[in-house]
């Protein structure tokens, strides 16, 4: 019963902390652009003020 | 990671900075975005640029000192062609598709953990654990099905002020039944809960909706990047001899308007002066350019072809023949809205059964001699082991999965109910030009000139912007020709190229009036010899195969043209087609809706204006993505590329797309057909009950991935 009570508050809590990564991830706009995610990878930096990492 | 963007600083400097969207079809690798976002973000004026490669589109914030014109004119620059979008027409459709990700999120956070809960429940926690684990689960559940919930209970509430139901409507009373009874339960202690079931139930159909709204902004977003959206306008003169640029909607009736070749004219009016030929294929579907000249009345939305020309404005804006067109269209579109979706048909049928069965079963238990509370519980049961969730999944899943095989194939679908029409069309209607034509003029013999005189022609028609010389270079590029050394190329408007090759004298000329009557041609001329080559509006490579295969579907097709009679026939022999020429858009709704009333469902396939009111009453519609930007607006789904085949295509992924969604229909019917003898005998438990739907969803997905084929 009592590693009842720190395991629930645990396993709420992970929880919590993945729903508000998905809703930053997309409020932040993380799922707008997936193709373009996936290819800005490959952009080698030149210079400064080139586009960044 | 992927945050930063290209900027250029402005320090401390307060400007009031814009936003501008541009559609980039051409961009296709990561050197394109870099390319982009360095080269437009590092403009004087601008703050920044972000492409989304996914949505083809470059943002640019920026302030007053640079406009979209001069913007497009930097992108092109740099290689890429650009149109405006405005600024965020998906706006609405953005944010219902965000509620209703944030609600599955929601949902999924609250099932996770209410089925952790509840896990260890059936695996035997007992007393003062259970019904802690109870109260847990109800703490989640109720604010989750409160918030996830929403989109079902305002849709419910709707059909229902209206005096009808949808699918929403039992998924509804389901959920917020079993939330009650099983706070009910928490509270007085005792049955079981069945918070899991009701929030599994939440996840499973969000899911669902989730998936229909991405494919819609999908396949809207696609459209929109096709679209030409090029704010329509004209160099104005002004008493002086300047010139200035006007929007089409502030014309006026008065103004004298300088339209070059190649452009469209952006109101009705009268030529002033100069002589022309115009090509009205977009509003009347005749293919021969029409010669124009001084006092002849040009139409707006036609494309000035060979010569410059002013013209005195006569009707601007809402008083040309295009806004005319618009209106019917608006009017012919109505008709389309009774339509009613397969789901909610099933609904009409499924959730008073349901109803009924639950409400039975209550009252059986109860002559039988059972108490309120069990009675009551058992209903609970029946409602949510016959909750649609399988069948909220059925219909989504399977449409999302069909678009997405069909966008692949470069078929745009704009919603699931456009697919559902396309499964029921059993007659074609075709536009002739520029749908079943390509719309574009191809030079006609060009296998008669020899090796010399096809590259001397491409030396001068690559020299030009004339309509006729880019077809005729277009051409001869593809047939791999090189261009001869010509020298002193020079052009004469309105008379043509001409040029000096080894000594002689070489043109692309006007040829003489009997040739230009029957159509577009150019003469060249090499020396002493000159042939005419004539200029004509190709069928599409595959129509022949196309219309072999909507035969073999069997939707017979038949050809509404606003072209003349021997254009059509021409066209129609050659496709074995019967075929309606002079069509007037009246004529062509006319058309659609005489066979509809013999009971047909109608498929339009058009592209011009002339079609638009056609496209918007037929039953389903598809436009070739060089289509209008009306004719695309108006059409179901906009196919892209050459091929014609895709209109068999579509109509054949659409059934088949319906005949998994009906498989979908009985696999849903069937488990619940299985399951409710026991939820009415009371033998259902929570587990069952999560084990049956969680299946059910499982199976239902795993049939609709069979359409990932289904668009070849």
């Amino acid at each position: 019963m009592n590693g009842l009570l720190i395991l629930i508050p645990i396993a709420l809590g992970l929880g919590l902390s993945g729903l508000s990564a998905f809703l930053w991830a997309m409020g932040d706009g993380q799922f707008e652009d997936p193709d373009g995610a996936a290819i800005r990878i490959l952009i080698d930096d030149e210079g400064p003020g080139d586009v960044g990492a | 990671m992927n945050s930063s963007i290209a900027a250029t600083d402005f320090t401390g400097d307060v400007r009031h900075l814009e936003d501008s969207r541009f559609a980039v079809p051409g961009m296709r690798c990561a050197g394109c975005i870099a390319k982009l976002e360095s080269g437009i973000g590092g403009l004087a004026g601008v703050a920044a640029a972000r492409v989304n490669f996914s949505a083809k589109q470059l943002a640019v914030s920026h302030d007053e000192s640079i406009d979209d014109r001069a913007l497009i004119a930097e992108i092109g620059k740099l290689g890429f062609e650009a149109q405006p979008l405005s600024v965020n027409p998906l706006g609405a459709d953005h944010a219902e598709r965000r509620q209703l990700t944030r609600a599955l999120g929601v949902s999924g956070f609250g099932m996770m953990n209410i089925m952790l809960l509840s896990v260890s429940i059936w695996s035997g926690a007992a007393d003062i654990t259970r019904e802690l684990f109870y109260w847990l689960s109800a703490m989640i559940a109720v604010p989750v099905v409160a918030y996830a919930g929403r989109p079902f209970f305002s849709s419910a509430w709707m059909a229902l002020r209206h005096g009808r139901t949808n699918m929403d409507v039992p998924i509804s009373i389901g959920v917020l039944l079993a939330t009650g009874m099983s706070m009910y339960e928490t509270v007085f202690g005792g049955g079981e809960a069945y918070f899991e079931g009701s929030v599994m139930l939440l996840f499973f159909l969000l899911a669902g909706r989730v998936l229909d709204a991405m494919m819609r902004d999908r396949a809207r977003a696609g459209i929109e990047a096709l679209l030409r959206q090029q704010a329509p306008g004209a160099m104005v003169l002004d008493g002086i001899g300047a010139t200035r640029w006007v929007k089409a909607a502030d014309l006026k009736p008065g103004d004298r308007m300088l339209v070059a070749a190649g452009e469209n004219f952006a109101a009705d009016g009268v030529i002033e002066d100069g002589s022309t030929s115009c090509d009205l294929s977009l509003i009347s579907g005749e293919s021969a350019p029409q010669r124009r000249t001084a006092d002849d009345t040009v139409l707006a939305g036609s494309v000035n072809l060979s010569a410059p020309v002013t013209v005195r404005i006569t009707a601007a804006g809402p008083d040309t023949i295009i806004a005319d067109i618009a209106r019917l269209m608006d009017e012919a579109g109505q008709s389309r809205g009774r339509y009613v979706r397969i789901a909610d048909r099933a609904a009409k049928l499924y959730a008073p059964a349901v109803h009924a069965l639950a409400a039975l079963s209550c009252v059986g238990w109860l002559i039988a001699g059972a108490g309120w509370h069990q009675a009551l519980t058992i209903a609970t049961a029946v409602l949510i082991i016959t909750c649609p969730c399988a069948l909220g999944l059925a219909v989504p899943v399977s449409q999302v999965v069909a678009a997405g095989a069909l966008m692949r194939r470069g078929i745009l679908v704009k919603d699931g109910s456009a697919l559902e029409r396309f499964a029921l069309v059993d007659r074609a209607l075709f536009d002739k030009t520029g749908t079943l034509t390509l719309g574009r003029m191809e030079p006609l013999g060009l296998e008669a000139l020899s090796a010399e005189q096809a590259s001397v022609a491409l030396a001068l028609a690559q020299s030009s912007r004339h309509p006729i010389s880019r077809a005729l270079h277009r051409a001869l590029k593809e047939r791999g020709v090189s261009p001869a050394p010509v020298e002193q190329i020079g052009e004469e408007q309105g008379r043509g190229v001409h040029g000096l090759y080894r000594g002689a004298r070489v043109a692309l000329e006007r040829p003489a009036q009997d040739a230009a009557t029957t159509g577009a041609a150019t003469r060249l001329v090499v020396g002493d010899t000159h042939i005419d080559i004539m200029l004509a509006d190709g069928l599409r490579p595959d129509a022949g195969q196309a219309m072999a295969r909507l035969a073999a579907l069997n939707v017979p097709a038949s050809i509404v043209s606003g072209d003349r009679e021997e254009a059509v026939t021409q066209i129609a022999t050659a496709l074995g087609l019967p075929a309606q020429a002079h069509a007037l858009p009246q004529d062509k709704i006319a058309a659609i809706q005489a066979l509809q009333a013999e009971g047909h469902k109608v498929l339009m396939v058009g592209d011009g204006l002339n079609d638009g009111p056609a496209l918007a009453a037929a039953n389903a519609s598809l436009a070739p993505g060089s289509a209008t930007d009306m004719g695309q607006q108006a059409a179901d789904a906009v196919f892209t590329g050459d091929s014609l085949v895709a209109v068999p295509v579509m109509i054949d992924a659409a059934r088949r797309t319906m005949r998994v969604v009906r498989e979908n229909f009985v696999l849903a019917i069937g488990y619940n057909v299985l399951a409710v003898p026991l939820a009415i005998l009371g033998y259902v438990t929570p587990l069952l009950a999560a084990i049956a739907m969680s299946t059910s969803s499982v199976i239902v997905i795993a049939n609709a991935l069979r359409l990932r084929s289904c668009a070849r």
